[in-house]
């Protein structure tokens, strides 16, 4: 009985894999996180058209759909990857290495990283420099001397601040939303301070490790990649402060607010102009040998790059994505359309 | 040790301790240990059920509000001229006519009273996305609808539902609410009109995942467990008994069954997150087994539940008395047909009690899965072992990762869902064993 039903599994998982290698004809799409509620909403409206599959979409992380992607050419490698950055030069040769010339690159828009507190919270407005001498696991002392952070309040950080105990949730350092925060917000406010910024010129590394440490002694808090769970964390404690993606912020707007960064409120206006300064833009790249080859591929991106779907009244807008301006829009939309192949990224 | 030695410097001879006086002296201490004991033991009890209790309400609390869905009566007028301008009930015609056009234009008759570009998004988003297929499927069963006004009942937007279940709060001030003030008019007009229902939510147990939480169900979900599970049962349970019952019965016992049996319940214990990267490394990358589908899963699943299964029917196997053994090998049975046909049938109560435990816990189980690319955003539920799919554990993570403030409960919706089949399967793998377990 035993010998029946193992030959039979056996048979079956046999011809199952040789029925996939056939051919495929749902679009494959992987990548980062951060994209995928925006790329799974096209999907969803894609396939409501009927006339092809809805796409998978899975969520990898940028990082991990790049490798994917770049796997190859072929069924069994996914045809659009997502990201949350732009593709780096080291993995736009790695794709060339496996076959996989002719990539479009897509920017679809900006995602802006908002530090966000309770409606009941503090109130409270910081600069870069105060995030980054809040949170940095060491910072200059007052002769500019290297120091483990000594900073317990942030009335210590800065006097114009409340004087309450440092307390901010944030993502850990596998999410993407942590390495844009580390570069955007941290980098940005360690070059505030003259000496360390004078340090990029001759020690690259040695400055990136300074500016891109975050305190370990309990001041900020990874809190897991569930935003939704620090947005219930900072209603329960007014005085936490807590970093993840725009998106968020503006579901839960009944229950918490933006705390403004270098007097700037994150709102849809500010991110998408590039005022507010923690904002980075998103990507989607379509490996161009699969076009024509799975179908649907031309169509799903002439989806995603629709005024309805991408435009500022778009339903991509009511997910959370700050769309790029008009003109911007236009070329990108056009470059998607032409399959315009991507140069080599410069670093 | 409680006896303390008289001293040496009292002269007059105590009168001898009786063992007796001994144990009365240190009987109350002794209780009141027990006690103490029992005290403990109730109280941990309790703030164990406390817990739960706890965590089980929260969750039906968060919950139970998805399995209704607010659903809005609008009078649709079906255009023949949108819907079908050529006149002849072409079913191609038909399927791709624009019924969400269809949907806004009712809406703005019904209410002529809005104006302007922006408060007219506001009036369309009072329904769902899902409204056109809603129609679409009304005309395609029904197309003598077309060229009249019916009343239908349409899904209502997420908003608009969070909003009548409560969950938004009308008295903050409108700029902190997701529903503004101009929405709120309408719907209370709709109210008084009688024209917003809450139903049961179908839709959360027939449709598919999707990005909007009106919408979204956990069907694709459900086929995708049925069809990994089911896999993995087909490939473990029969591997598994077959291990034990040569290891416990036939295999000589030596150095090399000893490592063996070490392994295995090495195995037991190793963190199911490194079943997923071996699934990774070898099922996929090795043998090209297609990523996210059941098939993949499965293979994965039933690598993590073979060292339950096996120390589960191993020990089921040794409860077997030797007597059973002896007495079909001496009416002239063989060993294969005494372990077949006499021991395996008296452990299978035992072997069934390991294996359902396995397949609960397989269930419950996400981590693994991430690794093998189920979790996806997959809407079409999965129809085989080799088309993409995803599972609920992974479902219910997703969920709970997604902004739009619907997905909460639907989240916990899901999770009361996972939670009913686990109580389903760990309640008959002890009914099992109440009712076949012989005491020997």
């Amino acid at each position: 009985m035993n010998k029946t039903l193992l030959v039979t599994a056996m048979t079956l998982a046999a011809a199952a894999l040789s029925a996939q290698a056939a051919a495929r004809d749902t679009i494959t799409i992987v990548g980062s996180s951060t994209v995928f509620p925006f790329s799974t909403a096209v999907a969803e409206n894609f396939g409501r058209g009927g006339k092809f599959k809805t796409p998978k979409v899975e969520s990898t992380g940028t990082g991990g759909g790049m490798k994917l992607f770049c796997g190859g050419t072929g069924v069994d490698h996914p045809d659009i990857t997502n990201a949350s950055r732009a593709m780096k030069a080291s993995e736009f040769d790695g794709c060339e290495k496996n076959g996989v010339k002719g990539i479009t690159e897509v920017k679809i828009g900006y995602d802006g990283i908002v530090i966000a507190e309770s409606k009941s919270g503090l109130d409270m407005t910081l600069t870069l420099k105060d995030i980054f001498t809040a949170l940095a696991k060491d910072v200059p002392d007052a002769s500019g001397k290297l120091v483990p952070n000594p900073n317990k309040t942030w009335k210590d950080v800065n006097p114009s601040l409340p004087d309450a105990k440092i307390e901010v949730l944030g993502p850990p350092p596998t999410s993407g939303t942590r390495d844009a925060f580390v570069e955007l917000a941290m980098e940005g406010g360690c070059n505030a301070y003259p000496s360390i910024k004078d340090l990029k010129k001759t020690d690259e590394k040695k400055h990136k490790a300074i500016c891109q440490g975050v305190r370990e002694d309990g001041a900020f808090i990874e809190a897991g990649e569930n935003d939704n769970l620090i947005v219930q964390k900072l209603v329960a404690n007014p005085k936490a402060l807590g970093v993840f993606g725009y998106s968020f912020l503006e579901q839960n707007a009944d229950k918490i607010r933006g705390v403004k960064v270098g007097g700037v409120a994150p709102e849809y206006e500010s991110i998408s102009s590039g005022e507010y300064p923690i904002s980075r833009s998103i990507y989607f790249y379509v490996k161009n040998a699969h076009v024509g080859t799975i179908p649907g591929i031309k169509e799903y991106v002439a989806e995603f790059t629709s005024d309805k779907a991408w435009g500022p009244d778009g339903y991509l807008a009511d997910k959370g994505l700050i769309a790029l301006p008009d003109a911007e829009r236009k070329a990108e939309a056009q470059s998607a359309k032409a399959l315009t192949p991507m140069e080599k990224p410069a670093k | 040790m409680n006896n303390p030695a008289p001293a040496a410097s009292a002269p007059p001879p105590a009168p001898a301790r009786r063992t007796i006086d001994i144990v009365n002296a240190s009987l109350k201490r002794r209780y009141a240990r027990e006690a103490r004991f029992r005290f403990m033991g109730a109280a941990a009890v309790f703030l164990g059920l406390l817990f739960v209790a706890v965590l089980f309400g929260d969750i039906v609390a968060k919950g139970y509000t998805a399995f209704a869905q607010t659903y809005i009566q609008v009078p649709v007028y079906f255009d023949p001229a949108t819907l079908d301008p050529d006149g002849n009930r072409d079913p191609e015609t038909l399927a791709n006519a624009d019924y969400l056009g269809l949907v806004k234009a009712s809406l703005r008759k019904q209410f002529p009273q809005v104006t302007g570009r922006p408060q007219q998004r506001e009036l369309y988003a009072l329904i769902s996305a899902g409204a056109p297929q809603q129609i679409q499927a009304m005309v395609r069963q029904y197309p003598s609808v077309l060229g009249t006004t019916r009343d239908v009942w349409l899904i209502a937007g997420a908003d608009v539902d969070m909003l009548v279940k409560g969950q938004i709060d009308r008295e903050l001030p409108e700029a902190d609410r997701r529903i503004k003030d101009s929405t709120l008019t309408l719907v209370d007009q709709l109210e008084t009109d009688g024209r917003i229902e809450r139903r049961f939510n179908t839709g959360f147990f027939t449709n598919g995942t999707s990005r909007e939480p009106e919408l979204a169900g956990i069907a694709g979900a459900l086929a995708g467990t049925f069809y990994t599970l089911a896999l993995t049962l087909l490939l473990s349970f029969p591997i598994g008994v077959g291990a034990a019952l040569y290891l416990q019965e036939f295999a000589p016992k030596n150095r090399w069954t000893d490592l063996i049996e070490v392994n295995i319940n090495n195995l037991a214990a190793v963190p199911s997150i490194v079943f997923g990267l071996l699934g990774l490394a070898v099922f996929i990358n090795v043998f090209g087994v297609p990523r996210s589908t059941p098939l993949v899963g499965a293979l994965v699943l039933a690598l993590m539940t073979l060292p339950t299964i096996i120390i589960a029917s191993r020990a089921a196997l040794q409860s077997v008395p030797p007597s059973i053994r002896e007495a079909a090998l001496g009416i002239g049975a063989s060993p294969l047909q005494t372990q077949f046909h006499h021991v395996l049938p008296l452990a299978l109560p035992g072997i069934m009690t390991g294996a359902i435990i396995g397949m609960a816990r397989a269930l419950g189980e996400s981590a693994p899965l991430l690794m093998i690319g189920m979790i996806a955003f997959i809407v079409d539920s999965p129809q085989g072992i080799t088309d993409s799919a995803t599972v609920l554990p992974v479902q219910i993570y997703l969920w709970a990762d997604s902004p739009e403030r619907g997905f909460v409960e639907r989240t916990s919706a899901a999770i009361l869902v996972l939670l009913g089949f686990m109580v389903v399967m760990n309640l008959a793998a002890v009914l099992l064993r109440r009712r076949f377990e012989r005491r020997w």
